[in-house]
């Protein structure tokens, strides 16, 4: 009897189409920036994603402002900002994190004079914190084109893209075009965040692209099963993460980002070949064989 | 290793016609302004191994690098079988071996996986490998002596390991030219055997190998062709007509250690007949007489 109401309560969330709708958005929103992450943490660019975020603002602030969709004006400062880091990079000699502090900020910076100047024309809270709960249909429909396009051209181009970051001088004496590959995967990313933004927020962004990446690195060293992992840990903690969240009538970025982290410390421990436990067992028998 | 010269193949092609490199006139700037290299020619025909002998900086990696268009030429061309360097590495004709592998060793691939990348540009838009491409990688493997380490990550391995995976890798890639910079440095003496040998049998099937080495000694042993480079090139041509001692105390200049043993140092008698011996890294180049005929050390340093 109480077992059955209990059941009940647990499936109240899926009886609302808002919540069906914030479920399926936020697991396909998560499955692509798992995707992505293995690459981003692999590079050292894991902050890239956190940059992007932050540098969308001034084209979100655009948009609104010239009544442009969203994810137009995002994505192309998304580009931008990108293409403003290479620009550094290659006509300097800082490092690529000094670089990307310096292209996020000044473009941050753009952003929140816009939105001061223009205060009705967006709400940073919404950039800010995302609110997947209360997205409207266009904004899914935004959201699921930019997924299902990413998803597609990763799944075409995910081992070109893995020689290109792990050999680049192999990658272009077998043929291929490193620099093109290159731009496919920033715009990607730029879409990518985006679609993250509403979800989760900006400030959340970073932990999407990189934590399901992070916990399967320590699980295989396969690159093709990091990715596989990675993506099953994306789509099931945003998933799941926008399902509690309805009970805990909290952020559902919290949630979420909240989820991976839990997961990624289970892995870090209990990791079979580079977790913490069996790295201490290892020494540990290794010892004891020297000293019997 | 032993498994590295003895595996019996099937003779793949016997020529593969036009493989060449050539080099007019180049001429490279670095964007510091340093010029490393300067009006540098040569060419080099299918089935040869050619030595690209110099002292440290003489440009030797500068010269790879132009000829995987890595760094644009400020004048003057670099031609792989005819074409363009970007037309030739997109008929994937080039494997390269660079100095020091520029790769994150922490990435999560395997052996296995490395030296299938070589197959990449022989397989579809999608990088499927079929099974000729499993066996070409299995050959690769088996001929560098390190088909048991497979499985490992790619980090897990030595730095002569490291190396013999990704000579596997420009094995499986079977381009008809093949770069090697400085593959015997940090490698003993068996593998360097066992690697000579399999360079050997690449020039047989008509493969144009250009390998820069600082063993002098192993030099005559197994390369045909030699350019000797200082900031540009000294001579180029036959190993017999090069490879003097003339040229190379001109391409080395007081950097070479140089012994000669004449005289009551060596006989009692009175032959007038001397031997010099010139060192550069390990292996030493020992000329017997003076100079005009030679034979290396065989014995290593
Ligand atoms: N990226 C660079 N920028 C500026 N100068 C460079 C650069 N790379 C190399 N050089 C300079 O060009 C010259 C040739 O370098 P290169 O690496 O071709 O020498 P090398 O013959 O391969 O030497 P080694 O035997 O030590 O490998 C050197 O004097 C070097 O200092
Ligand atoms: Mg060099």
């Amino acid at each position: 009897m109480s077992e059955g109401v209990l059941l009940s309560e647990l499936l109240v969330p899926f009886s609302y189409g808002y919540m069906l709708k914030a479920m399926w958005v936020s697991a396909l929103v998560g499955g692509v920036c798992a995707f992505l992450s293995a690459y981003l943490m692999l590079k050292g660019w894991s902050l890239m994603g956190d940059a992007l975020a932050h540098s969308i603002v001034p084209g979100v602030a655009a948009a609104y402002i010239f009544g442009a969709p969203f994810a137009v004006g995002a994505f192309f400062t998304g580009i931008l900002a990108a293409a403003g880091m290479q620009f550094v990079k290659l006509n300097s000699r800082l490092r690529e994190d000094a670089v990307i502090g310096l292209v996020f900020t000044t473009l941050f910076a753009l952003g929140l004079l816009m939105a001061s100047i223009w205060p009705t024309s967006v709400s940073v809270q919404t950039i800010v914190l995302g609110n997947i709960l209360a997205i409207s249909d266009e904004d899914v429909v935004q959201v699921a084109i930019i997924s299902a396009v990413s998803l597609f051209v990763m799944l075409l181009l995910w081992k070109d893209l893995m020689v290109t970051f792990f050999d680049e001088s192999h990658a272009r004496s077998i043929g291929l075009n490193t620099r093109a590959l290159k731009v496919v995967f920033f715009t990607l990313l730029s879409a990518c965040t985006v679609a993250a933004l509403q979800t989760v927020g900006a400030c959340l962004v970073i932990a999407m692209v990189v934590t399901p990446g992070a916990t399967a690195y320590l699980l295989t060293d396969r690159f093709g099963r990091l990715i596989v992992i990675s993506v099953a840990l994306g789509v099931v903690t945003s998933f799941v993460g926008a399902y509690i969240s309805y009970f805990l009538d909290g952020a559902t970025g919290g949630v979420i980002v909240t989820l991976q982290t839990l997961l990624f410390l289970v892995a870090f421990y209990f990791a079979p070949k580079h977790g913490v436990i069996a790295a201490r067992r290892r020494q540990r028998v290794a010892t004891d064989e020297v000293t019997t | 290793m032993t498994a590295l010269t003895q595996i019996a193949r099937a003779p793949e092609r016997t020529t593969t016609p036009g493989a060449s490199i050539s080099l007019h006139h180049l001429t490279v700037t670095y964007p510091n302004g340093f010029t490393a290299v300067r009006d540098a020619s040569f060419e080099l025909d299918p089935g040869t191994i050619c030595a690209l002998v110099g002292v440290n900086g003489s440009g030797k990696s500068t010269i790879f690098k132009s000829i995987m268009g890595f760094v644009q030429p400020s004048s003057g061309e670099v031609k792989l079988c005819g074409l363009p360097v970007e037309d030739a590495l997109k008929k994937n004709v080039v494997a390269y071996v660079p100095q020091s592998e520029d790769v994150d060793w922490n990435f999560p691939v395997l052996v296995e996986t490395v030296v299938m990348m070589g197959r990449y540009g022989h397989m579809n838009f999608l990088r499927m490998p079929s099974r000729a491409d499993r066996y070409k990688v299995d050959e690769a493997l088996e001929r560098v002596g390190m088909s048991a380490y497979r499985k490992r990550q790619i980090g897990e391995l030595s730095g002569g390991q490291k190396k013999r995976i990704f000579l596997a890798r420009s094995l499986a890639q079977e381009g008809r030219i093949i770069l090697l910079d400085e593959p015997f440095t940090g490698i003993d003496v068996k593998t360097e055997t066992a690697i000579v040998g399999l360079l050997r049998e690449l020039r047989a099937a008509g493969h144009l190998i250009l390998v820069s080495t600082h063993n002098l000694g192993s030099v005559p042993e197994f390369c045909d062709q030699v350019v000797l480079i200082n900031r540009t090139v000294l001579a180029a041509g036959p190993t017999a007509e090069v490879f003097t001692q003339g040229n190379l105390e001109r391409a080395f200049g007081g950097v070479l250690r140089n012994f000669q043993l004449g005289g009551p140092a060596l006989h009692q008698d009175d032959d007038a007949r001397r031997i010099t011996v010139l060192t550069d890294d390990e292996r030493p180049l020992v000329f017997y007489g003076d100079g005009d005929s030679q034979r290396s050390d065989k014995s290593g340093a």
